[in-house]
């Protein structure tokens, strides 16, 4: 189904203008812990992810896959190195500054949807538009998405009247309504069958090239790696591209 | 508030449960403002009513007991008068006898002694005001408990006899005691126990309860200054209320249990607000994940507590209101004043957002980075 060509290591100069709008990492290290006992989460990690890309991490248990993302869009601060998401510094010191960054350029799709309990599914889409100032409110109709995902006739409906497959797709087009420039995507597939599975990462893989988003996937299944255009194995905090 | 009432309608029924009980609350502090504002006219109207803004006692008088304590010279009259700022001041008498109609219907009355042509002398809504050596001029609540206009009275033991000839315009009463304004040479013949036919001993003649002072409108009198010309010691109409019996018990007493009621309502909504807030905590590192600001959480959370407080608390007011109505007239002390009871329900909610404040501020510290990984 990808006739899409593989990532090459050498880069032109329009491909590094193309890719400081995406997600660039660059020798970021992060520890956990304290002085007494450290975990070393993140070694000196590269990875560049351009508009449009659907980049894939696998790893074992503990190996930091989590942690690249929560770096990537600034829900935690690297010890070293530098974080860029669509040409903003995600590493500044401020929160605010990384909550409000966070807000306008990167979406967060996780485990199992993190839906909140209370919202109907377009209500879901609605409220990352209800984070923002006033002035900054725009965004996808959230209907649209909502028909874009394949979710139209249950929209009115809360996370516990929907399928695991179907709340990921609430999620995903949550993590969508804002525009991100960069989709950080943690195991969504951890819950559902394969068939559902291999729905979900087609979907993510549609709206990264379509809407030219740059997308890091997390996932332990090997089995929807070929819709992915590159694929990074994390092992204790070092990150490599996967042959 | 996008959040905050989603989450109202969706958890109903746990809001409504917490309601609830802020609402009980809520109808406990009517019946309490109610039951402090009927105890304090019961006790004190009667000096409410009167046009006086200060009264002189005796030196060194015992401030809870004043009324019943203080004798003062009648010559301290003058000297008060003779003060700077002073309009008015008057020889006040005050004394609580048991009488008995002729009906034989028992009566108790709080005798205040003023000179029929002092501006102590009530305006009456019917019969006449005071000026006959025997006639008293009674509280309208007096002849709920069986007095009636032109009645006579006997007082107990001493046998004085008293004719009703007027009633005041509302209620006055002291210690719970129906007011009856009597001729001030009448009331020093009664407190200085002297019975009918027989003379007034001298020294009774000159002995008062206490100076009332009225100041001139809009001005103060300097009472320090008064009380060293007069050799006397002054209250100021308010705090002379709690000279008069039972008055400082009675108000302590409700203001601590109100007191109560405000604490526990800012620890109910804090405690359930703590839980809410701890079982919030997934949710609220997810909104932090999408970009939602601390402040944007907190405010959505703080509205959601101020939504539940006003709404139970109106409805708690509704009831307590409707229930004070009931009760309103039937014997017990009871009033509602709605000053005091929209100040009430004003605090109730304030502490509640006091307490679920201090419970919803721990969701500051979520860090969101736990909404990624498989702890859903
Ligand atoms: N808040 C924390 N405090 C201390 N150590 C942490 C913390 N978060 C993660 N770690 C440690 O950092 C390492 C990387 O954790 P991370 O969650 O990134 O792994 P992961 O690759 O996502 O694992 P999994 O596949 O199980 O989700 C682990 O050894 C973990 O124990
Ligand atoms: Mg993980």
């Amino acid at each position: 189904m990808s006739s899409r060509p593989a990532p090459t290591a050498s880069t032109t100069p329009a491909d590094d203008a193309s890719e400081r709008l995406g997600l660039v990492m660059r020798a970021v290290s992060l520890r956990h812990g304290n002085a007494a006992e450290t975990v070393q989460a993140l070694d000196d990690v590269d990875l560049t992810v351009r508009p449009g890309e659907l980049a894939a991490v696998v790893g074992p248990s503990g190996a930091g896959k989590s942690s690249l993302l929560a770096v990537a869009g600034g829900l935690a601060r690297p010890d070293h190195g530098t974080v860029t998401v669509a040409g903003q510094d995600m590493t500044v010191p401020s929160r605010r500054t990384r909550t409000e960054l966070r807000r306008r350029h990167v979406g967060f799709v996780f485990q199992s949807g993190n839906l909140l309990p209370a919202l109907t599914a377009a209500d879901q889409l609605r409220l990352p538009l209800q984070l923002g100032p006033r002035s900054q409110r725009s965004g996808r109709d959230p209907l649209k998405l909502l028909a874009d995902v394949g979710m139209a006739d249950k929209a009115d409906r809360r996370p516990h009247q929907l399928s695991g497959g179907e709340r990921q797709r609430v999620g995903i087009a949550r993590a969508l309504v804002t525009e991100p420039s960069v989709l950080l995507v943690d195991e969504p597939t951890a819950a559902l069958d394969r068939a559902r599975s291999h729905e979900i990462v087609q979907l993510l893989a549609r709206e990264a090239r379509h809407r030219s988003v740059a997308v890091v996937m997390v996932t332990h299944d090997h089995d929807v790696l070929q819709y992915c255009d590159t694929v990074y194995e994390m092992v204790d905090g070092k990150l490599a591209a996967s042959s | 508030m996008f959040l905050a009432i989603r989450e109202l309608s969706f958890a109903r029924l746990r809001f409504a449960l917490m309601g609830a009980v802020i609402a009980l609350i809520a109808v406990l502090m009517v019946m309490l403002s109610g039951l402090s504002v009927g105890l304090v006219r019961d006790g004190v109207s009667g000096l409410q009513n009167l046009p006086v803004t200060s009264f002189a006692f005796a030196q060194d008088v015992q401030r809870d007991s004043a009324f019943s304590r203080s004798v003062v010279d009648l010559s301290a009259v003058d000297e008060w008068d003779a003060q700077p700022g002073v309009a008015d001041a008057a020889p006040f008498g005050n004394t609580l006898v048991n009488t008995r109609t002729d009906r034989g219907t028992e009566v108790d009355l709080a005798l205040f002694g003023v000179q029929p042509d002092s501006f102590l002398s009530p305006s009456v809504s019917q019969g006449e005001r005071l000026g006959t050596e025997d006639g008293i001029v009674v509280s309208p609540t007096a002849l709920d408990a069986g007095l009636q206009m032109g009645d006579t009275v006997t007082i107990d033991r001493l046998g004085t006899r008293l004719r009703v000839v007027g009633v005041t315009k509302q209620q006055d009463t002291f210690g719970h005691v129906d007011v009856a304004y009597v001729p001030l040479a009448a009331w020093q013949a009664i407190k200085s126990g002297t019975a009918p036919g027989t003379a007034l001993p001298q020294r009774a003649a000159t002995e008062i309860t206490a100076v009332a002072v009225r100041a001139d409108d809009g001005k103060s009198v300097d009472l320090p200054a008064g009380d060293t010309a007069a050799g006397t010691e002054s209250l100021t109409l308010k705090e002379s209320y709690g000279a008069s019996p039972g008055y400082t018990a009675e108000t302590t007493t409700l203001q601590l249990i109100q007191g109560f009621l405000y604490a526990i309502s800012a620890l109910v909504a804090g405690a359930f607000f703590a839980v809410w807030a701890i079982q919030r905590k997934p949710e609220v590192a997810v909104l932090r994940a999408l970009g939602a600001s601390t402040g944007w959480v907190l405010r959505d959370a703080l509205t959601q507590a101020l939504v539940l407080l006003a709404a139970a608390v109106a409805i708690g007011v509704g009831i307590g209101l409707a229930l004070g109505a009931l009760i309103t007239g039937s014997g017990i002390p009871f009033a509602l004043s709605m000053p005091s009871i929209s100040a009430a329900g004003a605090g109730l909610v304030v502490l509640g957002l006091v307490g679920a404040g201090a419970a919803v501020i721990r969701i500051t510290s979520v860090d969101p980075a736990t909404a990624l990984g498989g702890n859903r």
